[in-house]
């Protein structure tokens, strides 16, 4: 085979690049170029026409020029001119320059696209491919209105050499998809499918690329191409390692292709006709069958085939996953991988168990090679595989080795990488909080967390902790204990001093009967912290300093004095000078009743699911947190929406606002006011952007009395948990019904009005924020609701906002109506709502052991203390979901007590102002039928009937 | 699910070829090949040959001093690429009869031809080693 010698044809051009590598120097290479191209335009502008030769000579320097780096401005229509050329290399090079330097220069376009039609139309097959690949390599919309017609006919054209076809398919493929629209299939279809069977191995190995993309976009159209690619397979995988000849690779028959084929299946379900099914079936048994026989050869390529077929099998197996068998057999086969000398393929096995983890077949075969993975994770050389290794554990982690695999990853984080500790810290506050069983090691490993990379610790993994905190009550006294002996060491970090400083604010009256953690101390230990804290954590052990007023009396003057020093009073910082002075004037106008009711302690967060997870999936791009693991994130705990400063002026309205921040001696409205800011400060504020309102899963963009924002988006961002289901919710009491089990979501929307909802319940009182939302973008007028006055002019794309209070008198059945009249283009609209107030809106949960649920239960025995429903499943019989369900109703959801495991008690008690209702459910489903039994039995008949109606609708 | 942009740099971050898949504008395409020269040359033989990169993952191999880069998305066929890296330099080395840097400097353009015989719109096109061979020395032999 001749050698190509150094740029062979074109003398100049090779000493040309010889000189321009002569170069000593940057400024030595520019004017080596600039003499250059002014040589080019001299003679492209030249009296003599320039010859073919000397013309693709001078493009082809130009273009190694643009290589280069430097701009070229000429030569466009000499390169145009030499398309023209009845010369290949000449040709060539035109349509070299032309696929480099695309320019949408409108006249060359047309010219260019002439040439491409003249050479398409030439049955040359070496030109039919030029211009062919000129298309595939530009793309363009205008090639595309050009060509989309023509190219399938090549393709399937019988007398098309296979070269050609090749070539064909692939252009059609960009074409495509840059212009999906221009590229109709429809009669070409089954002629394209059927390449597939063709003899020549390089055109399916094209077309199967076709295909694939195709079958992505029109499944039902293309799925004749599954049995087809079966056979295909099963036909290359039955074959000898040389049967296929140029299309054997190192011993491994037609590797690529191989890939390709399994990867269209990828593309379907399983094959429906048994017959496929089988053939397939066994194609993959063959596959993991030769991995297990001896190398054909010892390079590293022959492996590498053999193994890209193998991952590719796997990949499909795991796609299916239906074939418990296949499934263990792959996870057994990347378990001897996870050991191999190859890095690569250590890599590659870690990522692939991954998957198989999360299938039931595979998860404890998976399991099994948990101590393989932990010492990959601590021996690796390359992060990237360590890194394989960590998303591995996180995979396979479930409550039977949770302790053992946080541990590890807490142990490895001290000496990780910088680039994936962020990501760490999230999976093991994820995997710490959905496999605690007992709290305290939760709040035990969030707090080590904090500690060995408290820099990672991004604000929803220690808002999530606070949550948790707030919302379990037996594991306070634990969390401010073990946050006091924290805050003991001589540095730590300022996340750190933000849970401590929340943490003893709320509940440091339980460790404060030991005299080493009395209150003075506690507080001398928070305020030893404060001078080396940011702004934002300074206010918010501002906040702590006057909850701590509340809770201890004693500590009043000590705190005070603090607060009356100038570096509060007058801090340059508003905000912190703001919370200093109105704090100050709290704690010595208001009286101990008042103090108590304004510094109660946080009621519990409303439900929804975990932001530490919405944060993971979004790091890691889609695809990376599954439904499932989505949907065990919905449990307990919200969202810290209280403490933490937001450095924005937080008050509903402008005016009160300025006034606020320069008054030294706030009125009792702005008191309020800032209260208000106080609880919910994000929420309620109107935000500029924040960092914290991400914790609120609200986009800062979100403002709520704002003006005009363009529409659209605006308010399905606001509730982050109102799904796109909730969005398009229907009329009244389906928006209703959705709020039995939550407390914040969209109740209702239409095409001018979206209405969202946020509430929170604390025995008998409730407090429920109102979201109006005007869709449109002209404006509301005489904006009226029947609860409450409100603006009565709402701006288009704005957003008004009522809070209203409740109050539980005695139990109910009927829901508060809400009326709601505006004026929107000179038509009034009439709406009428029920509000999602519920009776079980005021559930205490209650805990209690079995025996004494069944002795109640027996002591609720009268025939109307019971209501029973019998129901289909509308919704998919999850337990985790089911789970949240009855947890966001209200009720303590008791484990260990009904002796089928399968069923679900919950316990708890309505408060209502007149009296205490007692209320225990039992649900019970048959997933085979489909079906569930719900049974209710309260001190009250009218109670269970209630309860047992609204929550039939639930499942 | 096809290759954004395959890219030969030498040692030194020099650019070798570069072809794209995928439109980029002149100053991305310039971050890209800094970006992928300085994530692939910190790079030892010890570690695998894939690397996650932006979006996407740079699955790459070492011939002496150039690197042979391929970028593809993050659910793709590492080895299938791997192999098609090694399958398009040994067409190379038939070609170029023992292939070294400075043929890929002088004979630019018919690099070229190569990897559009051997790739095409982001797509493996052909990997048969004698068909592409076969076909470029009718190429070749045209005038």
């Amino acid at each position: 085979m001749p050698a190509v010698s150094k740029g062979d044809g074109m003398r100049g051009l090779a000493v040309f690049i010889s000189d321009i590598r002569n170069c000593k120097s940057k400024e030595a290479e520019i004017k080596r170029i600039n003499k250059e191209l002014a040589n080019i335009r001299s003679k492209f502008k030249g009296d003599k026409a320039l010859d073919g030769y000397s013309k693709k000579k001078y493009v082809c320097k130009l273009l190694f020029i643009f290589l280069l780096g430097h701009d070229i401005d000429f030569g466009h229509m000499e390169a145009v001119n030499l398309l023209s050329s009845n010369k290949y290399t000449e040709k060539q090079i035109g349509y070299l320059f032309i696929s480099v330097l695309v320019n949408s220069n409108s006249e060359l376009i047309r010219l260019i696209n002439n040439a491409i039609k003249n050479d398409l139309s030439s049955r040359n097959p070496t030109f039919m491919c030029l211009a062919l690949h000129c298309i595939a390599n530009v793309g363009s919309r205008e090639m595309a209105e050009a060509f989309a017609g023509e190219i399938p006919r090549i393709l399937v054209a019988g007398d098309t050499m296979d070269s050609v076809k090749q070539s064909a398919a692939l252009c059609l493929l960009r074409l495509y998809k840059t212009s999906p629209d221009l590229v109709l299939m429809g009669e070409w279809t089954s002629r394209v499918v059927h390449l597939l069977n063709d003899q020549h191995m390089g055109v399916v190995t094209a077309a199967i690329s076709l295909i694939t993309c195709l079958s992505q976009k029109n499944p039902d159209e293309f799925k004749t191409c599954v049995s087809l690619a079966v056979s295909r397979l099963s036909r290359i995988v039955s074959s000898a390692s040389t049967d296929l000849q140029d299309y054997t690779y190192y011993f491994v028959p037609a590797p690529w292709l191989s890939c390709k084929l399994l990867r269209l299946l990828q593309c379907y379900p399983p094959p429906e006709d048994g017959a496929v099914k089988g053939r397939l079936v066994e194609c993959l048994e063959t596959i993991l069958n030769k991995a297990q026989e001896p190398p054909k050869s010892k390079k590293v390529q022959h492996s590498n085939a053999k193994n890209a077929i193998l991952f590719e099998a796997i990949a499909l197996i795991i796609h299916y996953d239906s074939e418990p068998n296949l499934l263990v057999r792959a996870c057994n086969q990347l378990g001897q991988f996870l050991q191999h000398r190859e890095t690569n393929l250590r890599y590659l096995a870690l990522e692939s168990m991954c998957t198989l983890a999360s299938s039931e077949f595979s998860h404890e075969a998976v399991k099994t090679h948990i101590e393989t993975v932990i010492n990959a994770l601590k021996t690796e050389r390359d992060v990237s595989v360590r890194q394989r290794a960590a998303d591995l554990l996180y995979a396979m982690c479930d409550r039977s080795n949770a302790k053992q695999i946080v541990a590890e990853m807490l142990s490895y984080l001290e000496t990780a990488d910088y680039s994936i500790r962020e990501e760490m810290v999230l999976k093991v506050a994820i995997l710490a909080e959905k496999y605690a069983v007992d709290y305290s090691w939760y709040v035990d490993t969030i707090l080590n967390l904090i500690r060995i990379a408290g820099d990672y610790v991004s604000e929803e993994v220690w808002y999530r902790v606070i949550q948790i905190v707030i919302n379990r009550d037996d594991v306070q006294g634990y969390a401010a204990k073990t946050v006091f002996e924290a805050l003991q060491a001589p540095a730590c970090h300022e996340n750190m001093v933000k849970v401590g400083g929340y943490i003893l604010g709320e509940f440091g009256n339980l460790i404060a009967g030991d005299p080493r953690s009395s209150p003075l101390v506690q507080f001398n230990l928070l305020h030893s912290k404060f001078h080396l804290c940011s702004v934002p954590t300074r206010a918010l052990l501002l906040s702590a300093y006057i909850k701590f007023i509340n809770l201890f009396p004693e500590t009043k003057s000590t705190i005070q004095e603090v607060l009356r020093c100038d570096s509060q009073i007058r801090n340059s910082d508003v905000e912190l000078q703001q919370r200093a002075v109105e704090y100050l004037k709290l704690s010595s106008i208001a009286s101990t009743d008042v103090l108590a009711t304004v510094l109660e302690e946080m009621p519990p967060f409303p439900e929804r699911e975990s932001s530490i997870l919405a944060k993971l999936k979004k790091k890691k791009g889609p695809g990376a947190v599954s439904a499932g693991e989505l949907e065990e994130g919905k449990r307990e705990g919200g969202e810290v929406n209280g403490w933490e400063v937001n450095q924005q002026k937080s008050e509903p309205s402008q005016e009160n606002a300025s006034s606020l921040t320069t008054s030294p001696s706030p009125t009792p409205t702005a008191m309020h006011l800032s209260l208000t800011s106080f609880f919910f400060p994000s929420s309620l504020s109107q935000s500029t952007p924040s960092p914290s309102a991400d914790l609120l899963g609200l986009r800062s963009a979100a403002p709520v009395s704002a003006a005009p924002v363009s529409a659209g988006s605006l308010l399905v961002d606001v509730f982050s948990e109102a799904g796109p289901a909730a969005s398009t919710a229907g009329v009244n009491d389906d928006g209703f019904l959705r709020f039995v089990c939550k407390n914040n979501g969209v109740l209702f929307e239409n095409q001018l009005l979206q209405i969202g909802i946020k509430s929170e319940y604390r025995q008998n009182l409730g407090r429920m924020y109102l979201f109006y939302g005007n869709k449109t973008s002209v404006q509301f007028v005489s904006f009226s609701t029947t609860l409450k006055p409100v603006d009565p002019l709402v701006e288009g794309g704005a957003q008004v906002q009522q809070v209203i209070n409740i109050e539980c008198l005695s139990d109910f059945s009927d829901a508060p109506l809400l009326n709601i009249k505006f004026r929107y283009g000179g038509a009034l609209q009439n709406l009428s709502l029920k509000l999602p107030v519920t009776i079980n809106k005021f559930f205490q949960p209650t805990e209690m052991s079995s025996h004494d649920f069944f002795q109640r239960w027996k002591q609720l025995s009268q025939p109307q203390q019971e209501a029973q429903k019998i129901f289909k499943a509308n919704h998919p019989m999850d337990t985790e979901v089911l789970k949240a369900k009855l947890l966001g109703l209200g009720t303590a959801l008791l484990d260990n007590v009904d002796p089928n495991p399968e069923n679900f008690v919950c316990a708890g008690v309505i408060q209502t102002k007149a009296q205490q209702i007692g209320c225990l459910l039992r649900l019970e489903p048959n997933a085979q039928a489909q079906m569930y039994r719900l049974t209710l039995r309260s001190s009250k008949d009218t109670v269970a009937k209630r309860l047992c109606e609204l929550l039939s609708e639930q499942f | 699910m096809y290759i954004r942009f395959i890219l030969i740099q030498n040692r030194a971050g020099k650019t070798r070829l570069a072809k794209w898949y995928m439109q980029f504008d002149d100053d991305e395409k310039q971050k890209l090949i800094e970006e992928v020269h300085a994530v692939v040359t910190v790079r030892d033989a010890k570690h695998t040959n894939f690397v996650e990169f932006r979006n996407f993952k740079i699955i790459y191999r070492r011939y002496a001093g150039l690197y042979f880069c391929i970028c593809v998305d993050v659910t793709d066929n590492n080895l299938a690429y791997l192999e098609g890296i090694h399958n398009f330099v040994e067409v190379l080395n038939e070609y170029f009869h023992n292939v070294c840097e400075l043929d890929l400097v002088f004979n630019f353009y018919k690099v070229y031809t190569v990897v559009d015989e051997m790739f095409l719109a982001g797509e493996i096109r052909e990997t048969s080693q004698t068909k592409v061979l076969k076909q470029l020395l009718m190429l070749q032999s045209l005038e």
